[in-house]
């Protein structure tokens, strides 16, 4: 059977951070993958080592818009082990707060990015417009919708007000009610459970070898949540659970997901109403000493690492940072072997990267002769897929506007 | 110019292109298409490919990797065109500019194909939605 | 939990660690002489069930110093194994001959501090495009950000 290479990448217009997958075929079937990262690279682990220690959280903030807040928390974590010290209660509970707002709001961005790939556009729909209540919370809260500039080593920079806490608990109702309407409407439909079980599946001793992060390993039986591991002093009070799913295919993953939403609700209520009446925000570091930390914590796509090194200046000098699709990426060689192209797109989206990307796909095959396929072309094969479910089960296939 | 006003009378096709970018323009840019902001009845719609655009939506600062294509896309998008730098990192790099990986701003990698492009800034991080949406409207009130 | 997992690692890897420290109750710091890396990375990840966080290049004096963070979840402690890779030959075993988790993050290692990775499978540049010129390593010292402007970016073997 001839073997042909299929690039995926790198600008497409849904997909958003760019990367290149260079897909080996044969005939319809996946045979190996090759991914080339490196488009979004920006130099930040070197512009670290020239700004300040204050400095850094609004830099990292930019690594990702999506899990903008989990990387200043943990360099402000690494910075606080480097140092030893506490941080005040009432500064820990608002860490949660908008550490879980954010899990939230990509968690339903997730949602509807696959429900698009799979042509369920209305899914895209509302879960972005029930998306929006969140980031208007986060407005409320913190003063803008992303990159929220909360967090400082040693504290937070800003403090919530009875006002604002009043208004986040009584708009979090608006989001969990849509949020479970959804999830009952997936979870039953049974075209999705034909069209994403048994798809990339990705097995626990994978899981492992990759060392896969977040929802791509909780969905593989592979329970590990920083959350859980490194318990926070935060936390400690808040009772929550850590979801896991056995069969490590795109459906599981958005199982976890999905369940993952309910557990930050509750989470953001229990801060809320736990968050102790006045208190310090702020531990008043004042020089960071020689010596080196290590900051964890769990980002909706897996536990984003920073190691800091400090020689007694003002700046850092070394500040490494790992995000979690590093991790991530790589198991695609794993899951995506023996898969139809239709699938592949939708396997790439399945472990959320933050990174993603298919616009072109051109097919390269032993006699040399290249053929480019669009990423409409990619997407148009993963709907008439579920188009072709739905028509076997008997139902109806909706209107869709292919154009995006 | 008249007839740059003439063929920009109807609605606006837009090709989005994300180069070094943090994502968060991208996503903004997304959540126009949804209903709260439904951008889609001022018949401003997002194309799959810059041959059909009428406009290209860059999002982001430019690097290495990203400067050969960026301007092959430019290529392809027929002109007359309208090239919009979304966000801080699209018209000045913002917070990455002193990196040794960022080339420059888009309009500074356009330019070096094109003196005479057309180019709206945007600035923000990220910008408003509702910044967009003026943008591209002022945009065409320009042309 | 730290004493534990202490015990554990001074009774199974008794020669092949330099010296070893604890750092509050949740941080293990470990020093393996380069030439033992490998035992070392194999019994944490396979026999110990430790999983990769990532791993850490700096450049110091007399060397480029690599710490591999290996994170052991159920008894919430990170173990950081640190080597020193001496000048000139900055030359390590590499543990992603075995280890797919470790193959990324030293082709990121190889790039941008130039150490090589003995035995690797596939040391392609990993985040640096290809036009970035060859002989510079950013995370170098002595590198600045004005040392590579557009004009030293060779676009030719971007592949486009």
């Amino acid at each position: 059977m001839k073997q042909t290479i299929i690039p995926l990448g790198p600008y497409h217009p849904l997909l958003e951070e760019p990367e290149h997958f260079k897909l080996y075929v044969e005939g319809e079937r996946v045979v190996d993958l090759d991914v080339e990262i490196g488009y979004n690279h920006r130099g930040i682990e070197k512009l670290s080592e020239g700004k300040t220690w204050d400095q850094v959280p609004y830099l990292v903030e930019r690594i990702c818009g999506i899990c903008s807040t989990s990387h200043p928390m943990a360099y402000c974590l690494a910075v606080e082990d480097l140092l030893g010290c506490e941080i005040p209660k009432r500064a820990q509970l608002i860490r949660v707060v908008v550490c879980e707002l954010e899990r939230l709001h990509s968690h339903l961005l997730w949602v509807g990015l696959a429900g698009h790939f799979i042509g369920y556009n209305t899914v895209w729909m509302w879960a972005w417009k029930y998306r929006e209540t969140i980031l208007e919370i986060c407005e409320k809260l913190t003063g803008n919708r992303n990159h929220y500039a909360m967090f400082k080593p040693g504290g937070v920079r800003r403090d919530f007000n009875e006002e604002q806490i009043e208004y986040a608990l009584e708009r979090i109702v608006d989001v969990e009610k849509p949020t479970k309407m959804l999830t009952d409407a997936i979870l039953d439909d049974p075209v999705i459970h034909k069209r994403l079980k048994g798809i990339g599946v990705l097995t626990k001793k994978d899981a492992i070898l990759y060392s896969a992060l977040g929802p791509t390993s909780r969905g593989s039986n592979v329970p590990w949540d920083v959350r859980n591991d490194e318990p926070l002093e935060g936390f400690k009070d808040l009772k929550w659970k850590v979801i896991v799913q056995e069969d490590g295919d795109v459906f599981s993953k958005g199982v976890v997901r999905l369940l993952e939403c309910f557990e930050s609700i509750s989470l953001i209520k229990q801060a809320l109403l736990k968050l102790p009446r006045g208190g310090s925000i702020d531990a008043d570091i004042k020089e960071v000493p020689p010596g080196e930390g290590c900051g964890r914590y769990e980002a909706p796509r897996g536990e984003v690492f920073h190691y800091v090194r400090s020689d007694g200046s003002n700046m850092p000098y070394r500040h490494k940072v790992r995000a979690p699709t590093f991790n991530n990426l790589p198991t695609f060689k794993a899951s995506c072997k023996g898969e139809t192209i239709a699938d592949v797109a939708l396997i790439t989206a399945s472990i959320d990267p933050c990174y993603c990307c298919t616009e072109r796909v051109a097919v390269v095959d032993k006699n040399n002769n290249e053929k480019i396929l669009r990423g409409t072309d990619l997407l148009k094969l993963s709907v008439d897929k579920t188009m072709s479910i739905m028509k076997k089960l008997g139902k109806t296939p909706p209107l869709y506007n292919l154009e995006i | 110019m008249d007839i740059l006003k003439k063929s920009f009378k109807k609605s606006i096709w837009v090709f989005h292109l994300s180069t070094a970018a943090c994502n968060n323009c991208d996503i903004e840019v997304l959540e126009l298409l949804t209903p709260k902001y439904d951008v889609e009845r001022f018949g401003i719609k997002l194309v799959g490919s810059p041959r059909h655009a009428d406009a290209l939506l860059v999002c982001g600062s430019v690097n290495a990797h990203a400067k050969p294509r960026l301007l092959e896309v430019y290529r392809q998008t027929p002109k007359p065109c309208l090239v919009v730098a979304f966000g801080s990192c699209g018209c000045s790099s913002g917070i990455f500019r002193d990196s040794y990986s960022i080339v420059g701003p888009v309009d500074k990698v356009i330019k070096e194909e094109d003196p005479n492009a057309l180019i709206v800034y945007v600035p923000g991080c990220p910008p408003k939605p509702e910044a967009m949406i003026e943008a591209i409207v002022m945009g065409l009130g320009v042309v | 939990m730290n004493k534990e997992v202490m015990k554990n690692l001074k009774e199974n890897l008794k020669g092949k660690i330099i010296d070893m420290a604890e750092v509050r109750d949740n941080r293990i710091y470990v020093r393996v002489d380069p030439k033992k890396i490998l035992d070392v990375i194999e019994y944490l990840f396979f026999k110990y069930k430790c999983k990769l966080c990532t791993a850490s290049g700096m450049e110091m004096r007399e060397g480029i110093e690599i710490i591999y963070h290996l994170a052991r979840e159920d008894k919430n402690t990170l173990i950081n194994v640190k080597t020193l890779v001496p000048f000139p030959d900055l030359e390590i075993d590499s543990v992603g001959k075995k280890i797919p988790a470790f193959r990324w993050i030293e082709r990121e290692m190889n790039e941008m501090l130039g150490v090589t990775f003995v035995g690797h499978p596939d040391m392609r540049r990993l985040i640096l495009a290809d036009s970035f010129p060859k002989g510079k390593y950013p995370l170098r010292k002595n590198f600045k950000h004005s040392d590579v402007t557009d004009e030293d970016y060779d676009y030719e073997r971007s592949g486009l």
